[in-house]
């Protein structure tokens, strides 16, 4: 066994591995997102204004936008504003764009933090219920049912959902909006169909990989050992097994994030609440560029920086990671 | 390019080394596969769907386009069963007709995803090194960003149109498959046969395209059908979200989100029924796909 400190260069070095691989991934995410925003539309604001619009119109609109100016250009200031924490100004609302990204990223997270809260105990228990009655009846309602409700989008899930309790049981609003000043319960009461929408939308990617990675831990041999001891199925389980298989579940928990997000665009349009989704769907109805390319690098930065903390999660559980020693 | 469409993944490829073992367990693979009642089930969905799709304006009891006014957002009734719209159109002739635009481009988007990534994830597994690193961190960063919205972002910078989508979602995934190509590459490069090949100078792209590739059509076929679910997935909520290709034709995402606003007044038919023909076609496909991944596991 390695000795402490060299126990936490190993952590160290994985993750400052994987942190130069972010920033790499972040560099080439701006130069994509930049290309997609400035140079695909050809002429930004012709794209913008419409091809009636008058062309001194244009032009005054490119030199506003900078957009007149080389690629190179365009592309440093608008990169070394995003480094100082100016992120440019939205068009449409002629805020600066940190104003709006600021309000809409603590409401997306408010809303994904509930459903994550329901979605992961869920989720791991169908997938070890699953693991634990392989190729049974129950297994391929959980597996089957649960894959084929990831893959319905989440605005037929939303809708169908809305119809239901919303409408005709009555059971839950359907704006997720709850009214100023309402307590936590109330505001959660407001946010429970769009955070069901995505507890329907996850659950079937997790449990499925929690029951893969139930199902090799109960294969193993250290389980094999450790019924062949004598200890109850229910030690074995908890102890030998569910350790085990939930490594591979905080991994995918973590590749999630950005599925999430997506996800956020429709649901939060949908029940009308003012996240960062709906803010990048006004964004792109309105043409208004500079928040558009903020805001998708600001989601890739959400989802790099979800990526790492699982990695340094994974990092502390993972026993292989752990104690590895020096390369 | 051409070496490679010119396999269809439906013909048999005789594996070099022990053909008749290999094309014994492939009949028996495929065996089991139609008769698993996934497959089944999921064969029945989406065969409903494509004859929907081709037969379309025949088989709808109304004109879908045809407006009457004075007959608008009227319940399901026996000359309406799904009821009429907000325009007066018959709900029913909508969703009928309205598969064909979405069976038409998502196996188009995927098929472009399914041979760019292919041919990606060879030159970068094959090759390893500097063209695989490069070609890697280009997928990890194009990865992070959520398919909708990097399609939003498209799709607003060209305008939409059917060529924009394919090609985004087709881009987008081949970074995807090409993913899963590489590392199924990278457990075949050491093999034996890849060895033999390379000892007989045989040229990289015969080793990649004819001896590799018939080797790892397992995980690309289980991904293109995952893909292709997914590619209706995105089309459909592009088409919610209004960025659909062509807002004249019947379309299920289009047509919800246009009587949206209606269901608090209790007009449920006209979202009901389009959004349960979207959810019923990803969930065909994804039994289909769920049954192919199962046979190849066996």
């Amino acid at each position: 066994m390695a000795a402490p400190e060299r126990r936490i260069g190993a952590i160290g070095r994985f993750l400052l591995k994987r942190l130069g691989l972010a920033a790499i991934s972040l560099f080439l995410l701006s130069v994509l997102v930049f290309f997609a925003a400035q140079v695909l539309p050809g002429n930004v604001a012709r794209r913008i204004l419409g091809p009636f619009a008058d062309q001194a119109a244009v032009e005054a609109l490119n030199e506003e936008l900078g957009t007149d100016q080389p690629l190179l250009t365009q592309y440093w200031d608008w990169i070394s504003g995003v480094l100082t924490g100016d992120l440019g100004e939205s068009l449409a609302y002629g805020v600066p764009v940190s104003d709006l990204i600021g309000d809409a990223l603590l409401n997306s997270l408010k809303l994904a933090a509930f459903a994550f809260v329901m979605v992961v105990p869920l989720a791991i228990l169908g997938g070890v219920v699953a693991a634990l009655k392989r190729d049974r009846l129950t297994d391929r309602v959980i597996t089957i049912g649960g894959l084929s409700f990831s893959t319905v989008p989440e605005f037929v899930t939303g809708i169908l959902l809305i119809l239901v309790f919303g409408l005709w049981l009555g059971w839950f609003p359907v704006s997720a909006n709850a009214p100023e000043g309402s307590s936590f319960l109330t505001e959660l009461k407001y946010l429970f169909l769009p955070a069901l929408t995505l507890v329907i939308l996850l659950f079937g990617y997790i449990a499925r990989i929690t029951r893969a990675g139930t199902i090799e831990s109960l294969d193993a041999d250290y389980t094999r050992t450790a019924f062949l001891k004598g200890l109850p199925r229910r030690t074995v389980i908890r102890r030998h097994v569910l350790r085990n298989s939930l490594l591979p579940t905080i991994a995918v928990v973590s590749t999630q994030t950005a599925y999430l997000i997506g996800g956020l665009v429709v649901i939060e349009t949908l029940f009308n609440y003012p996240g960062m989704g709906r803010l990048i769907f006004t964004a792109a109805n309105q043409k208004d560029f500079p928040l558009l390319q903020s805001g998708v690098l600001v989601i890739g930065i959400v989802v790099l920086v979800a990526t790492l903390l699982a990695d340094l999660l994974y990092s502390l559980l993972n026993p292989r990671i752990r104690f590895a020693t020096a390369e | 390019m051409t070496t490679f469409e010119d396999l269809d993944p439906g013909t048999p490829i005789a594996i070099p080394t022990r053909p008749d073992e290999a094309r014994i367990a492939r009949r028996e693979r495929i065996r089991l596969l139609i008769r698993s009642p996934t497959f089944i089930l999921g064969n029945l969905i989406v065969g409903f769907w494509v004859v929907c799709a081709v037969f379309g304006t025949l088989i709808a009891p109304h004109d879908p386009q045809a407006d009457d006014i004075l007959n608008k957002l009227v319940a399901p009734s026996g000359d309406h069963p799904f009821g009429t719209d907000r325009l007066g159109r018959d709900v029913l002739s909508r969703v009928i007709v309205g598969a064909r635009e979405i069976l038409i481009m998502a196996p188009l988007a995927t098929i472009l995803g399914t041979v760019v990534g292919t041919a990606i994830g060879l030159v970068a597994g094959y090759f390893r090194g500097l063209v695989d690193e490069v070609i890697m961190r280009i997928v990890d960063a194009v990865l992070v960003v959520p398919l909708i919205i990097t399609a939003l972002l498209a799709v607003v910078a060209l305008g939409p149109s059917r060529i924009t989508l394919i090609l985004v979602i087709g881009i987008v995934f081949s970074i995807i498959i090409a993913k899963t190509v590489r590392a199924a590459v990278l457990g075949e490069r050491e093999l034996d046969y890849v060895q033999a090949a390379r000892l007989r100078n045989e040229r990289a792209p015969y080793i990649m395209f004819a001896e590799i590739l018939p080797n790892i059509m397992p995980p690309i076929i289980v991904e293109f059908t995952a893909r292709l679910g997914f590619a209706i997935f995105a089309l459909a909520t592009l088409a919610f979200l209004g960025f659909g290709a062509d807002p004249s034709i019947p379309d299920w995402g289009k047509d919800i989100a246009e009587h949206y606003q209606f269901i608090s007044a209790d007009v449920w038919w006209a979202v009901l029924f389009p959004s349960l023909a979207i959810a019923s076609l990803v969930i065909g496909i994804n039994l289909i796909a769920d049954a192919v991944s199962q046979s190849f596991e066996r």
